[in-house]
């Protein structure tokens, strides 16, 4: 019986496109942006590899934002019913936040229109409670974080740059922050609000990021961007 | 449809036998009947198993394609009428009806068993429109091989009718339709490995692709069309393609 | 007879514009040429142009044609009205249709749907300009447009067209030997495997022709393959590559 060697095929970060083998042999497991046929780990996505023990995956380099538990994110209030809020969080699914998970006090249905509390066309930062099996999307204001966002601006990257926009313990986005003397939420969705003294700088340099993510020396080049016109 | 008839038929494939016990180069029982409405210059009725379509041929003058103005024209429709399946809706024909119409028209075209240069009557002026309609009255699947039979026998009955003073007289032929060839269109599904010709409705819902080759009265190939959303290695298109062949010459007797 | 056809289709051995018989029309390839679409690209045969748009996944509307399990797959392939010589009327033909459907089926090969439910993938192929085998130019834009869409495929689609003439097997048909030639097939294969997902053939040929005739385009696909991956790795070509700070 033959048995197919286990072998790395690929080195880290390396960009690798759907159908590339990653990996042969079965000492190997497929991860996100990864499936396994046969002897082989193959990528799915275009994208960079990331490896990790056993686990050889990819980050895409592209794609649409798809809800996970935990995430914190920025949504627009698209919808209300009695007593939810239907908000457009820049995926193909759209989330549910329900008045128990937005509202800390009793509110008397009777009397009150939820609106009072988020009307259509609110801006809300807001956690990702649940994602169902179906992809029912609840959200939750039940964060310390969480809140309506008022003013300032909105700004939509791709959803798989959002890592380096924050940067290796949020050193990047800290970096913009302090340059702009901006408030700066980014949304693990891709959406981004500013508000602050140099809010245009702050966007033009996210911007920067997206476009240039898979470059290096990116750090330096936003530092001296930065310098050059914050100051 | 259920998940439970999908299961059921892909696992009898697996043990090599199908729902209506069948082999798998079989094709269903198949009664051709010609001259069967009147009112159409050709016309023939098919029935493959429980699928049952009505092809008429109407002929009309008009004026010829602009690149090739000495032949006459040729236009095969499609009309899956709502009495043949709840699935089927009235309107126009979509995406499955088209298809069944242009597989047809290129067999019955790229086999150049009517020699349209000699429906000509005035070069770049007038000539001979062949309307072929494919009416499918019940459909049990296969719906390409069942039509395209049923064009080329109507064809094979067709007659010309009188053209005097630049008006048709229907009443009054004057021959046949000059038909050189005998296209036959033969598909085949591929279920998991295994191929098989003529799928019925059950199958055609299961088939991971299809291929439809036509061939002509010399056994050779003169059109095929890949179908359904899986894919077919190079081996089995040559295999389908010897089965075609073979299977043509069979029909081919049928309708001569 | 048709009008306007050449006295020869190969002269002295080469085809009317020099290619030899297994030669491919000049092609050219980007990605991501578009700003709006999710995922985009460009391939051309020679004069023949190519466009694709990919949009998705995004919500399925109408609410029917949802899948709740998987996401459904949408093609549309549309000829600009001045593709050709001859205006082609803006709007849908029966031609079109049937080539969506071809592409479509073609394509559902390699898509993971299920990791989408619910949703719609739309893929978009406009023809600019069109001189012979623009099916297969579309294809391999389409599948460009997806990956680079970041929709999780098992591979690549590379198609191309092969033909017969005066009993020659040539590969990459152009306008002319279409439209005057004996044989045009259209073949689509997954990367450089044995699958062929899209087939379709005109014209009369033995076996024995079929077989060579699928041999010739096999490696056609495979050099398409190749063309499509580097274009794909040129769009994020920058020396050494970093995601993560």
């Amino acid at each position: 019986m033959n048995e197919v060697k286990s072998e790395v095929l690929v080195k880290e970060r390396q960009l690798v496109i759907p159908g590339e083998t990653l990996a042969t042999g079965l000492d190997f497991l497929p991860s996100s942006g990864s499936f396994r046929i046969d002897n082989e780990i193959k990528a799915k996505i275009l994208g960079l590899t990331r490896m990790k023990d056993r686990f050889v995956g990819v980050i895409p380099l592209a794609g649409v934002y798809i809800p996970k538990r935990g995430d914190g994110v920025i949504g627009f209030v698209e919808d209300m019913q009695t007593t939810m809020w239907i908000v457009d969080i820049n995926s193909p699914y759209d989330a549910k936040l329900v008045l128990g998970e937005a509202v800390g006090e009793y509110v008397d249905l009777n009397k009150t229109d939820i609106s009072v509390y988020f009307d259509i066309g609110d801006v809300i930062y807001a956690k990702v409670l649940n994602v169902s099996k179906s992809k029912q999307v609840s959200l939750t204001m039940n964060d310390y974080r969480t809140r309506k966002l008022i003013g300032g601006r909105i700004l939509k990257i791709t959803p798989s740059k959002v890592p380096r926009v924050i940067g290796k313990e949020g050193s990047m986005i800290e970096l913009i922050k302090n340059k702009t003397k901006c408030q700066i939420i980014v949304g693990q969705n891709g959406i981004i609000w500013i508000k602050g003294e140099k809010e245009g700088l702050a966007s033009k340099s996210i911007l920067t990021i997206e476009k240039e993510s898979h470059i290096t020396g990116l750090t330096d080049k936003m530092s001296k961007l930065l310098e050059k016109e914050g100051g | 449809m259920l998940k439970a008839s999908e299961n059921y038929v892909r696992k009898l494939i697996e043990e090599d036998s199908r729902l209506d016990g069948r082999k798998f180069e079989e094709f269903r029982k198949i009664e051709v009947k010609t001259d069967v409405i009147e009112s159409a210059e050709g016309s023939a009725r098919i029935i493959l198993g429980d699928s049952n379509v009505l092809v008429g041929v109407k002929l009309s003058v008009g004026e010829p394609f602009p690149d090739v103005p000495d032949e006459g024209v040729l236009i095969v429709n499609t009309e899956l009428v709502p009495i043949a399946s709840p699935t089927f809706e009235p309107g126009p024909p979509k995406e499955d009806a088209i298809e069944i119409s242009r597989v047809v028209d290129r067999g019955i075209r790229e086999s150049k068993c009517i020699d349209l240069e000699k429906l000509c009557i005035e070069p770049g002026k007038e000539v001979w429109i062949i309307n072929i309609d494919i009416h499918v009255l019940d459909h049990d699947g296969n719906l390409i091989d069942a039509g395209a039979l049923g064009a080329i026998a109507a064809l094979l009955k067709t007659k010309i009718p009188k053209y005097e003073n630049k008006k048709i007289i229907y009443e009054e032929k004057t021959g046949k339709l000059p038909v050189k060839d005998i296209p036959i269109a033969v598909t085949i599904a591929k279920i998991g490995d295994k191929l098989l010709i003529d799928p019925n409705l059950e199958e055609e819902h299961n088939l991971d692709a299809r291929i439809t080759i036509t061939t002509n009265k010399n056994g050779e190939i003169c059109s095929i069309q890949k179908g359904g959303s899986g894919y077919f290695t190079m081996e089995e298109v040559l295999k389908a393609a010897d089965l075609s062949i073979l299977k043509g010459k069979k029909l081919g007797k049928l309708i001569k | 007879m048709k009008v306007g056809k050449p006295e020869e289709l190969i002269v002295k051995g080469k085809r009317l514009d020099g290619r030899k018989f297994e030669e491919f029309r000049p092609i050219i390839v980007e990605v991501g040429t578009l700003k709006r679409a999710q995922g985009s690209a460009i391939f051309r045969f020679g004069n023949t142009y190519a466009l694709s748009a990919v949009y998705g996944p995004r919500t399925a509307h109408p609410r029917h044609i949802q899948d709740p399990q998987k996401a459904v797959l949408r093609c549309r392939y549309s000829m600009a009205p001045f593709s050709t010589k001859e205006r082609v009327r803006p709007g849908t033909s029966r031609r079109a249709v049937e080539i969506s459907k071809v592409l479509n089926s073609a394509l559902s090969n390699v898509i993971f749907f299920d990791d989408y439910p619910k949703t719609v993938i739309d893929v978009f192929v406009e023809i600019l300009q069109a001189d012979a085998s623009t099916r297969c130019a579309g294809l391999n834009a389409a599948s460009l447009a997806l990956t680079d869409a970041g929709i999780p495929m098992k591979n690549l689609i590379s198609s191309c067209s092969v033909g017969k003439i005066d009993g020659n097997t040539v590969l990459d048909l152009d306008g002319l030997e279409d439209n005057y030639g004996d044989v045009d097939m259209a073949v689509a294969m997954i990367g450089n495997e044995d699958k062929i997902v899209l087939l379709q053939m005109d014209g009369i040929i033995t076996k024995e022709d079929l077989l060579k005739m699928l041999e010739v385009a096999k490696i056609g696909c495979i050099e398409i393959f190749e063309r499509q991956k580097q274009a794909l790795k040129e769009r994020y070509k920058t020396g050494e590559i970093d995601v993560e700070g």
